[in-house]
Protein backbone atom coordinates (compact mmCIF):
# COMPACT_ATOMS: atom_id res chain seq x y z
CA UNK A 1 0.00 0.00 0.00
CA UNK A 2 2.86 2.31 0.75
CA UNK A 3 4.45 1.87 -2.01
CA UNK A 4 1.95 2.37 -3.79
CA UNK A 5 1.41 5.92 -2.56
CA UNK A 6 4.46 6.34 -3.49
CA UNK A 7 4.60 5.78 -7.13
CA UNK A 8 1.04 7.96 -7.18
CA UNK A 9 3.23 10.66 -5.64
CA UNK A 10 5.76 10.31 -8.12
CA UNK A 11 3.57 10.14 -10.61
CA UNK A 12 1.96 13.34 -9.81
CA UNK A 13 5.14 15.30 -9.22
CA UNK A 14 6.19 14.37 -12.66
CA UNK A 15 3.00 14.88 -14.30
CA UNK A 16 3.07 18.37 -12.89
CA UNK A 17 6.27 19.46 -12.71
CA UNK A 18 7.67 17.66 -16.15
CA UNK A 19 4.87 19.67 -17.49
CA UNK A 20 5.45 23.12 -16.36
CA UNK A 21 9.23 22.43 -16.89
CA UNK A 22 8.17 21.52 -20.65
CA UNK A 23 5.89 24.81 -21.16
CA UNK A 24 8.17 27.26 -19.97
CA UNK A 25 11.14 25.22 -22.16
CA UNK A 26 9.15 25.74 -25.19
CA UNK A 27 7.94 29.29 -24.43
CA UNK A 28 12.05 30.22 -23.72
CA UNK A 29 12.96 28.76 -26.88
CA UNK A 30 10.50 30.31 -29.17
CA UNK A 31 11.57 33.33 -28.02
CA UNK A 32 15.57 32.52 -28.09
CA UNK A 33 14.09 31.16 -31.66
CA UNK A 34 13.43 34.62 -32.92
CA UNK A 35 16.04 36.67 -31.39
CA UNK A 36 18.64 34.31 -33.38
CA UNK A 37 16.77 33.77 -36.82
CA UNK A 38 19.15 36.74 -38.36
CA UNK A 39 21.87 33.44 -38.58
CA UNK A 40 21.13 31.85 -41.74
CA UNK A 41 21.74 28.16 -40.98
CA UNK A 42 21.92 25.32 -43.71
CA UNK A 43 23.18 21.97 -43.85
CA UNK A 44 24.26 22.24 -47.60
CA UNK A 45 28.10 22.14 -47.79
CA UNK A 46 27.29 25.77 -50.25
CA UNK A 47 29.64 29.17 -49.10
CA UNK A 48 27.53 32.33 -49.42
CA UNK A 49 29.72 34.47 -52.00
CA UNK A 50 31.72 37.17 -49.82
CA UNK A 51 32.78 35.31 -46.48
CA UNK A 52 36.12 35.78 -45.50
CA UNK A 53 36.85 33.45 -42.64
CA UNK A 54 34.89 30.79 -40.48
CA UNK A 55 34.68 28.64 -37.25
CA UNK A 56 33.61 25.78 -35.97
CA UNK A 57 30.65 26.29 -33.75
CA UNK A 58 28.51 23.54 -31.80
CA UNK A 59 26.05 23.18 -28.84
CA UNK A 60 24.19 20.62 -26.83
CA UNK A 61 21.68 19.32 -24.08
CA UNK A 62 21.24 16.32 -22.29
CA UNK A 63 17.74 15.89 -21.09
CA UNK A 64 15.75 13.65 -18.98
CA UNK A 65 12.65 12.35 -19.59
CA UNK A 66 10.20 12.83 -16.03
CA UNK A 67 8.44 9.99 -14.22
CA UNK A 68 4.90 10.66 -15.33
CA UNK A 69 5.95 10.63 -19.06
CA UNK A 70 8.57 7.36 -18.57
CA UNK A 71 5.11 5.35 -17.06
CA UNK A 72 3.19 6.37 -20.00
CA UNK A 73 5.92 5.28 -22.47
CA UNK A 74 5.90 2.01 -20.44
CA UNK A 75 2.52 1.39 -21.53
CA UNK A 76 2.73 2.59 -24.56
CA UNK A 77 5.68 0.08 -25.40
CA UNK A 78 2.88 -3.15 -24.62
CA UNK A 79 0.94 -1.80 -27.59
CA UNK A 80 2.86 -0.18 -29.76
CA UNK A 81 2.55 2.97 -31.68
CA UNK A 82 3.97 6.47 -31.28
CA UNK A 83 5.18 7.86 -28.56
CA UNK A 84 4.43 12.02 -27.82
CA UNK A 85 5.89 12.40 -25.03
CA UNK A 86 9.22 11.01 -26.15
CA UNK A 87 8.72 12.89 -29.23
CA UNK A 88 8.40 16.10 -27.60
CA UNK A 89 11.63 15.42 -25.28
CA UNK A 90 13.92 14.93 -28.29
CA UNK A 91 12.68 18.00 -29.84
CA UNK A 92 13.35 20.26 -26.80
CA UNK A 93 17.43 18.82 -26.70
CA UNK A 94 17.83 19.04 -30.41
CA UNK A 95 16.45 22.64 -30.57
CA UNK A 96 18.46 23.68 -27.59
CA UNK A 97 20.97 22.63 -29.14
CA UNK A 98 20.97 24.16 -32.12
CA UNK A 99 20.01 27.72 -30.32
CA UNK A 100 23.53 27.26 -28.32
CA UNK A 101 25.50 26.67 -31.09
CA UNK A 102 23.69 29.71 -33.15
CA UNK A 103 24.38 31.76 -29.76
CA UNK A 104 28.08 30.88 -30.36
CA UNK A 105 28.15 32.00 -33.62
CA UNK A 106 26.36 35.19 -32.74
CA UNK A 107 29.17 35.99 -30.10
CA UNK A 108 31.29 35.88 -32.83
CA UNK A 109 29.51 38.49 -34.90
CA UNK A 110 28.65 35.26 -37.62
CA UNK A 111 25.87 35.59 -39.87
CA UNK A 112 25.70 32.20 -41.58
CA UNK A 113 26.17 28.56 -40.38
CA UNK A 114 26.84 26.19 -43.50
CA UNK A 115 26.39 21.89 -42.83
CA UNK A 116 24.40 21.74 -39.65
CA UNK A 117 24.55 18.02 -38.19
CA UNK A 118 22.33 17.22 -35.50
CA UNK A 119 23.62 13.98 -33.58
CA UNK A 120 21.38 12.35 -30.83
CA UNK A 121 22.45 9.62 -28.36
CA UNK A 122 21.50 8.05 -25.67
CA UNK A 123 24.05 8.21 -22.84
CA UNK A 124 24.99 6.99 -19.66
CA UNK A 125 22.59 3.95 -19.77
CA UNK A 126 22.23 3.25 -15.73
CA UNK A 127 22.63 -0.81 -15.44
CA UNK A 128 20.10 -0.86 -12.93
CA UNK A 129 17.10 1.06 -14.14
CA UNK A 130 18.24 0.99 -17.56
CA UNK A 131 16.84 4.88 -18.14
CA UNK A 132 19.28 6.66 -20.14
CA UNK A 133 19.72 10.46 -20.98
CA UNK A 134 19.16 12.12 -24.59
CA UNK A 135 21.77 14.19 -25.88
CA UNK A 136 21.41 16.25 -29.06
CA UNK A 137 24.79 18.11 -30.37
CA UNK A 138 24.47 19.92 -33.35
CA UNK A 139 27.41 21.87 -34.71
CA UNK A 140 28.56 23.58 -37.98
CA UNK A 141 30.73 26.20 -39.49
CA UNK A 142 30.25 29.57 -39.07
CA UNK A 143 31.04 32.45 -41.46
CA UNK A 144 31.26 35.99 -41.97
CA UNK B 1 47.64 24.81 -30.36
CA UNK B 2 44.28 26.85 -31.40
CA UNK B 3 46.12 27.75 -35.39
CA UNK B 4 44.84 24.89 -36.70
CA UNK B 5 41.45 25.89 -38.37
CA UNK B 6 38.79 23.31 -37.97
CA UNK B 7 35.71 23.13 -40.25
CA UNK B 8 33.40 20.61 -40.99
CA UNK B 9 33.11 22.27 -44.63
CA UNK B 10 35.03 20.74 -47.69
CA UNK B 11 37.07 24.39 -47.75
CA UNK B 12 37.93 27.13 -46.18
CA UNK B 13 36.61 30.29 -47.37
CA UNK B 14 39.94 31.82 -49.11
CA UNK B 15 42.48 29.73 -49.06
CA UNK B 16 43.43 26.72 -51.19
CA UNK B 17 44.52 23.37 -50.01
CA UNK B 18 47.93 22.84 -50.94
CA UNK B 19 48.30 18.89 -49.08
CA UNK B 20 46.62 16.86 -47.98
CA UNK B 21 47.66 14.76 -45.01
CA UNK B 22 45.20 12.03 -44.42
CA UNK B 23 42.68 11.46 -41.50
CA UNK B 24 43.54 12.91 -38.18
CA UNK B 25 40.97 11.48 -34.76
CA UNK B 26 40.68 11.84 -31.50
CA UNK B 27 38.22 10.25 -28.92
CA UNK B 28 37.62 9.76 -24.85
CA UNK B 29 35.51 7.47 -23.30
CA UNK B 30 34.09 9.18 -20.00
CA UNK B 31 31.71 7.79 -17.08
CA UNK B 32 29.77 10.24 -15.22
CA UNK B 33 30.33 10.23 -11.37
CA UNK B 34 28.45 9.52 -8.09
CA UNK B 35 27.46 13.35 -7.31
CA UNK B 36 25.80 14.13 -10.67
CA UNK B 37 24.29 10.64 -10.39
CA UNK B 38 22.23 11.92 -7.46
CA UNK B 39 20.92 14.94 -9.15
CA UNK B 40 20.19 13.10 -12.13
CA UNK B 41 18.16 10.57 -10.34
CA UNK B 42 16.27 13.58 -8.76
CA UNK B 43 15.86 15.19 -12.46
CA UNK B 44 14.86 11.77 -13.86
CA UNK B 45 11.76 12.25 -12.11
CA UNK B 46 11.26 15.72 -12.73
CA UNK B 47 12.26 16.04 -16.06
CA UNK B 48 14.56 18.62 -17.67
CA UNK B 49 17.87 19.14 -18.17
CA UNK B 50 20.86 17.33 -17.15
CA UNK B 51 23.68 20.20 -17.09
CA UNK B 52 26.13 18.18 -14.92
CA UNK B 53 25.94 15.78 -18.27
CA UNK B 54 25.28 18.25 -21.23
CA UNK B 55 29.09 20.17 -19.30
CA UNK B 56 30.70 16.76 -19.25
CA UNK B 57 30.29 15.85 -22.52
CA UNK B 58 31.37 19.10 -23.79
CA UNK B 59 34.21 19.00 -21.94
CA UNK B 60 34.85 15.15 -23.48
CA UNK B 61 34.03 16.66 -26.60
CA UNK B 62 36.99 18.87 -26.93
CA UNK B 63 39.58 16.71 -25.22
CA UNK B 64 39.12 14.80 -28.10
CA UNK B 65 39.11 17.91 -30.44
CA UNK B 66 42.49 18.23 -28.31
CA UNK B 67 43.72 14.92 -29.32
CA UNK B 68 42.90 15.25 -33.04
CA UNK B 69 44.41 18.64 -33.35
CA UNK B 70 47.50 17.13 -31.49
CA UNK B 71 47.52 15.04 -34.38
CA UNK B 72 47.37 16.97 -37.23
CA UNK B 73 50.27 19.13 -35.55
CA UNK B 74 52.80 16.43 -35.61
CA UNK B 75 51.51 15.71 -39.08
CA UNK B 76 52.08 19.82 -39.84
CA UNK B 77 48.94 20.45 -40.72
CA UNK B 78 47.49 24.11 -40.21
CA UNK B 79 43.78 23.32 -41.10
CA UNK B 80 41.09 19.96 -40.17
CA UNK B 81 38.51 19.48 -42.94
CA UNK B 82 35.66 18.01 -42.57
CA UNK B 83 35.20 17.12 -39.09
CA UNK B 84 32.55 14.36 -37.62
CA UNK B 85 31.26 13.56 -34.43
CA UNK B 86 30.35 10.68 -33.00
CA UNK B 87 28.87 9.03 -29.72
CA UNK B 88 28.42 5.55 -28.52
CA UNK B 89 27.03 4.57 -25.49
CA UNK B 90 30.26 1.96 -25.03
CA UNK B 91 29.36 0.36 -21.42
CA UNK B 92 26.39 1.15 -18.55
CA UNK B 93 27.51 4.78 -17.53
CA UNK B 94 30.04 5.31 -19.95
CA UNK B 95 30.12 7.04 -23.32
CA UNK B 96 32.33 7.16 -26.04
CA UNK B 97 33.08 11.21 -27.86
CA UNK B 98 35.13 10.38 -31.04
CA UNK B 99 35.77 12.80 -34.07
CA UNK B 100 37.51 13.26 -36.58
CA UNK B 101 38.58 14.55 -39.81
CA UNK B 102 41.38 15.29 -42.84
CA UNK B 103 44.23 16.98 -41.96
CA UNK B 104 45.36 19.35 -45.02
CA UNK B 105 47.77 22.56 -45.25
CA UNK B 106 46.10 25.26 -46.75
CA UNK B 107 47.74 28.78 -48.00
Amino acid sequence: MFNFLVFLSLLAVGFVFGRLNEAKHFRALLKRERELAHIIVTNTKHIPDGMRSCEFVSGNMVVSVDYFKRIIAGLRGLVGGRINSYTSLVERARREAVVRMKLEAAAQGMTHISNLRIETASVFQNAKTGIGSIEAYAYGTALK
Amino acid sequence: MRDIEITNLETIPGRTITQHLGMVQGNTVRAKHVGRDIMAGFKNIVGGELRGYTELLTESREESVKRMVEEAHALGANAILNVRFSTSSVSAGASELYVYGTAVVVS
